[in-house]
């Protein structure tokens, strides 16, 4: 059962040895602690927020990716498809949603069109054999308001859209129902190795794990530098800026549109969200603040022309919201996940831009690495799979069910109910930013005109910020 | 679905501010029996429920209220007149010819109405859609939240906060502030002078606040809550202002979410939806009153909005109001903003919403606002006017010949 955490700290008064302590929770952090947790391992995640995903899991553009274009025979690609998979295997267990859209990597120029076939030929090469041509009858037949300079595309059917938070929130979840505990607000500042324990310092208390799995994200370089005096990679920071339009942009398009990407980034998307929206982003500035993930008006503007361009009825549709996230880049274009046996420790950095969807996968990796090792832990039976609230636009909400006491943030009409269930839980909601991902109470269009105030109210006192 | 019946009404007016209760008042005088107020709040009144100073009611009851007096004073007399009120009933769908989606905590329902009025009133631009640099901290809120959290929840979003911009609703966020013991550390506005009318412009200095023109908000800062905000004066030199929340006052757009998601027609210049004199919608089922129509109206202007589309609708029903014959588009030229109604209907009927066209312009003008039709100028006046302020062009001032399929408001600036 789920464990409060209240009573995790008492048990950390009298020293308990964990198997695995994961630091960080981000969505890979999540997934690991779950794999964990349902191999029979005794697993402390450790997260120096408030609450969950307050790093790079906070913002990006939550596609499920096929990895028809990520490098060939890469680890990176390994895990995306190990978690695409599974997460279609589990998602409905869990009650997370999927948008099946489709992706259409779209040439904008003759340029673009001589490079199509490359993308064929790659997507093939890595397995994703269902990726075809279309011309552009094809393409303005699936997606008539696009702009009419599009000259062709390469339609890659797996690309699907999904809710970038309720999937970590419920990989947690599990893991805390099959024994996991989650301490939030505790960051690993310190820590010693004496041979075969890991003793780690946190404001909350000490922690003693035999293991320890660095999923720290933005900051997995410091916390080598930290406890283990040097660390084989280097995080640079890559900032990605959004703009959200209004639910009523989600009319004019189905299809994920991608552009033909260039050496340095995937470019910029343009897709329906799972919550209803449309949005475009992201942008690839490297930046060294591992903090900040600031917007500016400039970019934010030149993305709103660049999806008009490729979508011309944008230009009447409001903006509704703006974010931007932080991929923990490295200075290498891999995943940097390695173990150091001798150190009890394994590595899980690096996890650029594709973690939304190969964390499942890092996970069973990350696990190999350790098993391999020798370590054996009893399976318990995996007989909880809570269900996550559905936020998902296209199926069945809080509201359009009786008893929901009252609606509180009108424009994605959460009820009273959705937020005294995000607000109780063995993962309660940590602040408010947590409270908006699970339940979206003041992302809609008006931010919070309506409801910041009774949102404040429901929360008096019952935060950890 | 918990009921598969729609809900018979003969009108349904959605949302219950003060339009959308004149209205249902104008409605029950004018004999229509089923008269339904839908309000998705905990209880109607609107904007003035969290407006928790004067002047309010003058129009309406002749007697000085702060807000709140005078939502319950609108909410008792609707009540009296016979309208039932349904709080917590929020529209989630228009439907052409007067059917609509509801959700109650009761369950889903449909409603069908003969007609339905639309008074969802405005609402202020958030930060992301005025695209503002920086982070994204707690605590950069409207003045609308801000008066929810004062009157409504007894809550203090924050203690030194800066106040951006210089309408009328700027002044009433430094008032709400005073009430709840928050200080804020300045007032900033963008243009030459405030935008509000003397005397309220002189109010910060009067209440302590700095206020600085001609300065930009630049950036916010701040990872959890708001640390400062990074402002541009004249000199175009960044400064930052130490702070702990943003009140982004003003910059009004109508709440038209469900007129933009139905069949009904959405005018690009008002952002409501585009009506005739009568305040009848593009689906003769549907009309609109209020601020919804425009950004942005007095409570008292409101209401008198909503009295005459009440009137005017208790009349169609009563088969009075005859379906148009001959429209007349009034378009605008780029100097002006808004036009509201943005067609006339023929034939005349009594005075429709109000007995004249209401325009605003983009910028600060002046100048000669004309009308043409057919090429030719059959009205024009001076003007020197500032955004937010309202122009009147009364309609029996404008000599619409009869064969004018449209007529033109342009601005030509003085010098
Ligand atoms: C703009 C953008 C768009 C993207 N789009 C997609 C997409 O469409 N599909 C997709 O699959 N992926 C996408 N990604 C990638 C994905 O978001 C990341 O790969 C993923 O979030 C990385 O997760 P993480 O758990 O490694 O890191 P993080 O989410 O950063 O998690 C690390 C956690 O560790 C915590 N922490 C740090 N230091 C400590 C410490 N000392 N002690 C305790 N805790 C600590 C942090 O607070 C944080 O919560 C995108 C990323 C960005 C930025
Ligand atoms: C922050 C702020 C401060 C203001 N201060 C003043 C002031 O001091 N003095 C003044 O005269 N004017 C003020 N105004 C202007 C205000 O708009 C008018 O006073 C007046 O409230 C307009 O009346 P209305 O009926 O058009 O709209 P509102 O009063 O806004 O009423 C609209 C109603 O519709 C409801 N509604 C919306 N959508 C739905 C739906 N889908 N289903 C059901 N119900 C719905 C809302 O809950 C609301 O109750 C202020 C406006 C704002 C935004």
């Amino acid at each position: 059962m789920a464990r409060p955490e209240a009573e995790v700290t008492a048990q950390a008064a009298t020293v308990r040895i964990w198997d695995v302590a994961v630091v960080g929770g981000g969505v890979v952090g999540c997934a690991v602690a779950r794999r964990f947790a349902l191999e029979g391992a005794a697993v402390v995640l450790l997260e120096r927020a408030p609450d969950i995903l307050a790093g790079a899991s906070k913002g990006n553009s939550a596609l499920l990716h096929t990895g028809f274009d990520a490098p060939p025979d890469s680890v990176e690609l390994a895990c995306m498809q190990a978690g695409y998979h599974e997460y279609l295997e589990i998602r409905e267990r869990l009650g997370l949603p999927l948008m099946e859209t489709g992706a259409a990597v779209v040439a904008w120029n003759e340029d673009d069109l001589v490079r199509l076939d490359a993308i064929l030929a790659q997507a093939h090469r890595n397995g994703v054999t269902d990726v075809r041509r279309i011309d552009r009858a094809e393409l303005m037949q699936r997606e008539p308001n696009l702009a009419a300079h599009a000259k062709g595309a390469v339609l890659v059917p797996g690309e699907h859209v999904i809710d970038p938070w309720s999937a970590p929130l419920a990989y947690l979840t599990q893991a805390l129902a099959h024994g996991a505990a989650v301490w939030r607000n505790a960051p690993v500042t310190g820590g010693d190795f004496d041979g075969v324990t890991w003793h780690l310092a946190t404001p909350r208390g000490p922690v003693s794990a035999r293991q320890v799995i660095n999923c720290a994200g933005l900051q997995g370089d410091v916390l080598e530098h930290e406890l283990l005096g040097s660390s084989d990679f280097e995080i640079r920071p890559r900032k990605g800026q959004f703009v959200v339009f209004d639910k009523a942009a989600a009319k004019l398009l189905t299809t994920i549109i991608l552009p033909v990407p260039t050496e340095r980034t995937k470019g910029v998307v343009l897709c329906r969200t799972i919550f209803g929206n449309l949005l475009v982003g992201p942008t690839a500035e490297e930046q060294p603040d591992r903090e900040r993930a600031a917007t500016d008006s400039a970019t934010l503007a030149q993305l709103r022309d660049q999806a008009i361009r490729m979508l011309p009825g944008l230009a009447d549709i409001p903006v509704t919201a703006i974010y931007a996230g932080l991929r923990p880049a490295s200075e290498r274009k891999e995943y940097r996940i390695a173990a150091k046996p001798g150190r009890h420790w394994i590595t899980v950095g690096g996890i650029r831009s594709t973690g939304l969807t190969g964390a499942l996968g890092i996970a069973r990796h990350v696990w190999s690495l350790y098993a391999e090792q020798g370590y054996r832990h009893t399976p318990p039976e995996v007989g909880h799979w809570p269900r996550m609230p559905n936020l998902a636009e296209h199926e069945m909400r809080d509201w359009q069910q009786p008893g929901y006491g009252e609606i509180v943030c009108h424009c994605e009409m959460v009820t009273r109910r959705e937020i005294e269930a995000a607000l109780t839980g063995p993962l309660a909601a940590g602040d408010r930013h947590g409270l908006k991902r699970r339940t979206r109470a003041g992302m809609g269009r008006c931010q919070g005109f309506y409801c910041t105030a009774r949102v404040a109210a429901l929360c008096e006192g019952r935060l950890h910020e | 679905m918990s009921d598969s019946r729609p809900i018979e009404v003969d009108v349904a007016i959605v949302g219950g501010g003060p339009a959308g209760l004149a209205a249902a008042m104008a409605l029950r005088a004018g004999g229509v029996a089923r008269v339904t107020v839908l309000e998705r709040e905990e209880a109607a009144g609107g904007i003035p429920r969290h407006c928790g100073h004067p002047p309010f009611g003058l129009r309406e009851f002749r007697r000085l209220m702060t807000g709140p007096a005078y939502a319950r004073h609108l909410v008792a007399a609707a009540l009296a007149a016979g309208v039932d009120i349904r709080p917590r009933h929020s529209v989630v769908r228009l439907h052409p010819g007067g059917q609509l989606d509801l959700a109650s905590p009761d369950g889903t329902r449909q409603m069908a109405a003969r007609r339905v009025i639309l008074a969802t009133g405005v609402r202020e631009t958030p930060r992301s859609a005025r695209l503002i640099d920086g982070d994204r901290p707690l605590g950069v809120i409207n003045t609308g939240a801000l008066q929810a959290y004062t009157y409504l929840e007894q809550l203090r979003p924050f203690a030194r906060p800066v106040i951006v911009g210089t309408e009328l609703v700027a002044f009433s966020a430094l008032l709400t502030c005073r009430k709840a013991g928050i200080r804020p550390v300045a007032m900033i506005e963008a243009g030459t002078r405030a935008t509000a009318r003397w005397p309220t412009s002189l109010a910060p200095r009067l209440l302590g606040v700095p206020l600085h023109l001609r300065t930009q908000l630049v950036e916010i800062r701040g990872r959890k809550n708001v640390e400062g905000v990074v402002a541009a004066g004249p000199d175009g030199t960044p400064r930052e202002i130490a702070c702990d929340g943003v009140i982004l006052t003003g910059q009004f757009q109508p709440a038209a979410e469900l007129v933009r998601a139905s069949h009904l027609r959405l005018d690009a210049g008002s952002g409501g939806p585009a009506i005739d004199q009568f305040g009848r919608c593009s689906d003769p089922a549907f009309f609109a009153a209020g601020n919804l129509l425009r950004p942005v109206e007095t409570a008292g202007w409101s209401w008198r909005e909503g009295r005459r589309v009440g009137e005017t609708v208790a009349q169609d029903l009563a088969g009075a109001l005859p379906a148009s014959t001959r429209e007349v588009v009034i378009e605008r030229d780029a100097h002006i903003k808004l036009v509201v109604p943005q067609r006339l209907a023929w034939p005349q009927f009594g005075a429709g919403i109000g007995d004249h066209v209401q325009l605003r312009v983009a910028r600060a003008i002046a100048g000669t606002l004309s009308a043409r039709a057919n090429g030719q100028v059959i009205w024009q006046r001076p003007i020197d006017t500032l955004p937010e302020r309202r122009i009147l062009v009364p309609l029996d001032a404008l000599p619409i010949p009869a064969d004018a399929r449209s007529i033109l408001f342009q601005i030509d600036p003085r010098g």
